[in-house]
C-alpha cells in the first residue's frame, strides 16, 4: 500500500515542466503536463544518472539534459537511443494545491 | 610530477587509460556548467520545426541542382564547379546535420530529425547506431583519453595525419572498410565498449543496408561504364570532406585533455556566415558542449548570454589555427603540453583538482 509524501506545491511547477523533489536519500521528478495533471518518476535518467529536472519538457515527454534521452513521463518509457531502459513511476494525488507522490 | 612519472596516453578505449580514467574519477565525471536561469534555460532549450526545414531545404535543393549540373556538364571541365559544391554540401555539412539531428534538436517533430540523421549518416559513411553511442560518450567523456571514441588529434600529434585528414583520405579508408567489416563480421571490442548489447544488432543492420547502397552503385557504375554514379555517391566523402575538418578540428586541438571543464578543452571560433550556415552553429562549441539540449539557432544567443564565464572566443578560423599551431609542434616533443585558456575575471574558477592531477604543463 503506496504511502502519500507531500512533494510540492501546485504552483511550484509550471505548466509543462518538471522540478526535482528529493527525499528519503532518493530524487524524483514531479511533472506537470499541458493538461494540467502531475506525474512523478524517477528524478535520474536511466543512461547516466543525471537530473531530468533540468532537461526539457515537450508535451508528454522529459528529454534529459546530457544525451538528449526522451522518456514518457506518464508511462516511464524510454522512446529510443541513448535511452534503453525505462523511468521508474509513481502515483501522484493532488489535494488543496499540494502534490503527493505514492512511495511504497 | 614529471612526464616522464606519468602512464603515457593509451587511446584504445579498452585499455590502460581507460582503467586509470574511470579510477581517477574522470569517466562519466560532473562536468562544469555556467549558471543559467531555468527561465531563461527552457526559453534556449525550446524546439522549433521552422528554421530546420528552412536550412534542410535549401541543403537539399543545393545537393539536387549541383547534381544536375555535375552531371549536365560531366565530362567537361564545366563539372568542376558543380562537384565543388556538391562535395562540400555531401561530405562536409553533412555532419554538422548529422550531429544536431542526432541530438534530436534540430527539429521539434522526431521524424525529421530521424530521416535527416540517417541521410546524413549515409553521407557520411557512419553507420547510424554505432555513431549515435559513440557521440553520447563523447559528450560524457569529452577528450578523456580512454574514454572519448571521437578524439581528431591525438598526442603527440601526427600532423601528416591531420593534413591528410583534408583530403577526406584517412576518413574515408577506415570508414568504408569499417562499414563492411560490420556488415560482414560485426562489431569489434572498442565498438562494444560503448555500445550496449541491445543495441548492437541495429549496429549491424544498419551497416548491411549501407554497404548494400554503396554495392548498388559500384554495379550502376559498372552497368553504365561511367564514374559518374560514384562522383555522386560515396567518393564526395573524400573530395568534399575539407570543410568539415577545417572547422571540426577546431573544436578541441592544442586544448587540455582529461579535464572536467569544457572552457579548458573546447574551443569556441567565430566564423563567417556561409561557414556558420554550413557548420550549423557549432562554432559555438563550448557552448554546444556545456547545454546539448539548446539547438543550434539558439547557440548566438547562448553564446552572449554566458560568455562571461568563457575564454575570449577566436574572432576567425586564421586566428585559431594559428594559435594552435606552435602547441602542436611544441607536443610532438612534449606531449603533456596543451593551450591552457584564460578566463574573463567575472568568471567562475576552474576545478583545479582535476586539471593538477591529470595535465601538469600548459602553455603560458
Ligand atoms: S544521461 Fe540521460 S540520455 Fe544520457
Amino acid at each position: 500500500m503506496a504511502h502519500w509524501i507531500e512533494a510540492c506545491a501546485v504552483d511550484d511547477v509550471d505548466e509543462e515542466d518538471v522540478i526535482r523533489f528529493d527525499h528519503g536519500g532518493r530524487t524524483f521528478a514531479i511533472f506537470h503536463a499541458p493538461d494540467g495533471r502531475f506525474y512523478a518518476t524517477d528524478g535520474l535518467c536511466t543512461h547516466e544518472k543525471v537530473h531530468l529536472a533540468d532537461g526539457l519538457v515537450m508535451d508528454h515527454v522529459i528529454e534529459c539534459p546530457k544525451h538528449n534521452g526522451r522518456f514518457d513521463y506518464r508511462t516511464g518509457a524510454a522512446k529510443g537511443a541513448p535511452v534503453c531502459v525505462n523511468l521508474a513511476t509513481y502515483p501522484v494525488k493532488v489535494e488543496a494545491g499540494t502534490v503527493f507522490i505514492g512511495l511504497d | 610530477m614529471s612526464s616522464s612519472d606519468k602512464t603515457r596516453r593509451d587511446y584504445s578505449l579498452v585499455g590502460e587509460s581507460t582503467r586509470r580514467a574511470i579510477e581517477t574519477g574522470l569517466a562519466s565525471a560532473e562536468w562544469y556548467h555556467t549558471e543559467v536561469p531555468r527561465k531563461v534555460m527552457k526559453e534556449l532549450m525550446q524546439r522549433r520545426d521552422g528554421p530546420a526545414i528552412r536550412d534542410t531545404l535549401l541543403w537539399f535543393a543545393l545537393l539536387i541542382g549541383s547534381a544536375a549540373g555535375a552531371i549536365w556538364f560531366w565530362g567537361t571541365w564545366w563539372c568542376v564547379p558543380f562537384f565543388f559544391v556538391y562535395g562540400v554540401i555531401y561530405g562536409s555539412s553533412s555532419d554538422s546535420r548529422w550531429h544536431e539531428c542526432g541530438h534530436g534538436t534540430a527539429f521539434r517533430t522526431r521524424w525529421m530529425n530521424d530521416v535527416v540523421y540517417q541521410i546524413a549518416s549515409f553521407m557520411l559513411m557512419r553507420n547510424p547506431v554505432q555513431w549515435r553511442w559513440s557521440h553520447a560518450r563523447h559528450h560524457t567523456d569529452t577528450i578523456i583519453v580512454g574514454r572519448d571514441a571521437e578524439i581528431a588529434v591525438m598526442r603527440p600529434p601526427d600532423l601528416l595525419k591531420a593534413a591528410l585528414m583534408f583530403t577526406g583520405l584517412l576518413d574515408f579508408r577506415y570508414a568504408l572498410p569499417g562499414l563492411f567489416r560490420q556488415a560482414f563480421a560485426g562489431l569489434n571490442a572498442e565498438e562494444e565498449s560503448y555500445i550496449p548489447e541491445m543495441e548492437r544488432h541495429r549496429a549491424v543492420v544498419a551497416a548491411r543496408w549501407h554497404v548494400a547502397i554503396y554495392l548498388a552503385t559500384v554495379a550502376g557504375a559498372l552497368y553504365t561504364w561511367s564514374f559518374l554514379p560514384l562522383m555522386l555517391v560515396g567518393l564526395p566523402r573524400l573530395y568534399g570532406s575539407w570543410h568539415m575538418v577545417l572547422t571540426g578540428l577546431l573544436q578541441h586541438i592544442a586544448l587540455a585533455d582529461d579535464v572536467v571543464d569544457h572552457r579548458l578543452n573546447t574551443r569556441t571560433v567565430l566564423m563567417n556566415p556561409v561557414s556558420r550556415w554550413i557548420y550549423w552553429n557549432m562554432n559555438y562549441h563550448v557552448e554546444h558542449h556545456m547545454f546539448p539540449m539548446v539547438p543550434y539557432h539558439a547557440l548566438p544567443r547562448l553564446h552572449e548570454l554566458i560568455r562571461h564565464d568563457l575564454p575570449a572566443p577566436n574572432p576567425s578560423m586564421w586566428h585559431a589555427y594559428r594559435e594552435a599551431w606552435p602547441v602542436l609542434l611544441r607536443q610532438l616533443k612534449y606531449e603533456d603540453f596543451y593551450l591552457r585558456r584564460d578566463l574573463p575575471p567575472s568568471a567562475r574558477p576552474y576545478r583545479e583538482e582535476f586539471h593538477a592531477l591529470a595535465t601538469p604543463t600548459a602553455a603560458e
